[in-house]
């Protein structure tokens, strides 16, 4: 626990240190301002931009898209995952094909989407979908694989119906595998949302941070980029938190 | 004469009653790129309340038998009764298994392990917690209660899965290898236990087991079984009392029993080991 505790405590030093020696290297003209800021003047104009609710309308927007696609992509990973699990024969077919999934630059067909949809949230679902719904799919498989039979035979001798096997006894069993695909899950409709509303969108965050950036505005660009990465690593961190949680729970001394 | 047909007819009737599971002619061929014949044919007939134990040479089957008694797969041949109803696609009500692998589940602690199938079949939950306490204090892991299998040896895991197999009160107890990772003290001691239950509750058992003297030591009637595909090559009946321990491994007859047992296998271990010649 303390040996945990010390790894805890040397993250956090190696964050703050690297903190602390950019704003070193800004405040001592090291590097031009012009390139990068302080952080501390990142926080402060995140800060103004906050209180005087500038970019609660982009928020809301990014965060109600990402939403939308998580859901959706766990939802959908997981029930392909069971289907293509219970069907050895698709299985084998759709293998390569989902290990080959992250190859294909899916951005590439961004302005199809638009085209498409036009120039509103749902070609950024779509994408955010459909790059995170292939994680939650490879970990579902990867869990069911994981499932030991005997605890589906277990099951049978206990008489349970296929229905309560699954809720008590394979979902658990694969739970840790589940959770690694929530993760992915969520990491990549962010990413996916974000890098949407870059190329192009009429709002959210990566739209605002796009604006700024040609707009020379540094301060605006700097603060947002600063928060999507706050936001992303608490939200990482605190799934980590409880994921390991579990995991301990599990090991095998 | 019409008398005497009923009178043999109803002891007929009486024998069958008598048995508990019955096999006849069965076998089981696991099909797939190179089709592996497992077992048999074989016949067996295990009667209610009897102790019998299974040996055999690694790989004969034993554990393949189990799960085609308890209804887990189904035989390529033969037929399975239990309780005078064909087992056929479902594992029937009154067996419990404990299989060679460890079947505790990770997520749990040692009591919701054990609790487990009781709360699944919608036990009230003061009985539940009865059977759960008394089942706990049984097997020897009331210090464990809270503790999750993974902070447990791999012989406390094998009670847990035990424990939790005997709370939902089988008449039919099956266990593979269930002490197999235990050492031999431990093992004799677990054999008492498992004495005591078989007494206490009047349960039918099937041990699988790769000890020799624990077979000898616990059984009514121990079957010997041949090299891979598995079938009886002798069953050996001990003729101890029901009231036996771990003391009868210092009886005579009990090493006689145990040197039969190794002479029946020795030539089937070698076989299976692929020695020539044995
Ligand atoms: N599901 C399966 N598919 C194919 N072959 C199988 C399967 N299960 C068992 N076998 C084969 O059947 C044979 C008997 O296996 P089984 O597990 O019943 O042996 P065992 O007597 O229990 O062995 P051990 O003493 O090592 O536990 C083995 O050759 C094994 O490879
Ligand atoms: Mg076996």
């Amino acid at each position: 626990m303390s040996r945990q505790a010390a790894i805890g405590w040397t993250r956090v030093a190696v964050i703050v240190g690297s903190i602390l020696l950019i704003e070193a290297l800004c405040r001592l003209k090291i590097i031009n301002p012009l390139t990068l800021i302080p952080p501390s003047e990142m926080a402060a104009s995140l800060w103004e931009l906050i209180v005087t609710g500038k970019v609660t309308d982009d928020i809301a927007q990014t965060f109600s898209t990402v939403a939308i696609a998580f859901v959706l992509s766990v939802v959908t990973g997981f029930i392909l995952g069971a289907v293509i699990h219970a069907l050895p024969r698709v299985r084998r077919a759709v293998d390569p094909l989902l290990a080959s999934y992250y190859s294909i630059p899916f951005f590439v067909f961004y302005p199809l989407l638009i085209a498409l949809f036009g120039l509103n949230t749902i070609p950024l679902i779509v994408i955010g979908f459909v790059f995170a719904t292939a994680a939650m799919v490879i970990s579902t498989l990867n869990g069911l694989d994981r499932v030991p039979r005997v605890l589906s035979k277990t099951t049978r001798v206990l008489r349970m119906s296929s229905s309560s096997s699954v809720l008590f006894v394979t979902l658990p069993a694969a739970a840790p595998y589940l959770f690694t695909g929530l993760k992915l899950a969520l990491a990549y409709s962010f990413i996916g949302v974000i890098a949407g509303e870059f190329i192009l969108s009429g709002g959210g965050l990566g739209y605002s941070i796009a604006y700024a950036y040609n707009n020379f505005d540094n301060q605006t660009m700097y603060a947002l980029m600063m928060f999507v990465l706050v936001i992303a690593t608490v939200m990482n961190g605190a799934l980590h938190v409880f994921e390991q949680r579990m995991l301990r729970r599990r090991a095998r001394a | 004469m019409s008398a005497g047909v009923a009178v043999a007819q109803a002891q007929t009737a009486t024998a069958q009653a008598k048995v508990h599971a019955r096999l006849r002619g069965v076998t089981r061929v696991f099909e797939g790129k190179l089709s592996v014949h497992a077992l048999g044919p074989l016949d067996l007939d295990l009667p209610r309340g009897e102790f019998f134990s299974v040996v055999g040479p690694s790989g004969c089957g034993k554990s393949t038998l189990m799960d085609l008694i308890a209804g887990l797969s189904p035989p390529t041949e033969g037929t399975v009764t239990f309780e005078d109803k064909p087992v056929a696609g479902e594992v029937p009500d009154g067996i419990g298994a404990v299989f060679q692998e460890d079947a505790s589940f990770p997520w749990l602690t040692v009591r919701d392990n054990i609790a487990f199938g009781l709360r699944r079949a919608g036990v009230d939950p003061a009985e539940t917690q009865r059977r759960v306490e008394y089942a706990i204090g049984f097997m020897g892991l009331r210090e464990f209660a809270t503790a999750y299998p993974a902070q447990l040896s791999g012989g406390m895991r094998q009670r847990v899965c035990i424990a939790r197999t005997l709370v939902m009160q089988p008449r039919l107890i099956l266990l593979d290898e269930p002490f197999g990772a235990l050492d031999q003290q431990t093992r004799l001691l677990m054999g008492d236990e498992l004495l005591r239950l078989w007494r206490e509750t009047g349960a039918t058992v099937m041990l699988i087991t790769h000890a020799l003297d624990e077979a000898a030591m616990l059984s009514d009637r121990v079957g010997v079984m041949s090299a891979r595909p598995g079938r009886f090559i002798d069953v050996i009946t001990t003729g101890w009392s029901r009231e036996r321990d771990s003391n009868i491994v210092a009886d005579p007859a009990f090493g006689v029993v145990t040197a039969r047992l190794w002479s029946l296998l020795r030539g089937e271990s070698l076989k299976a080991i692929g020695a020539k010649g044995a």
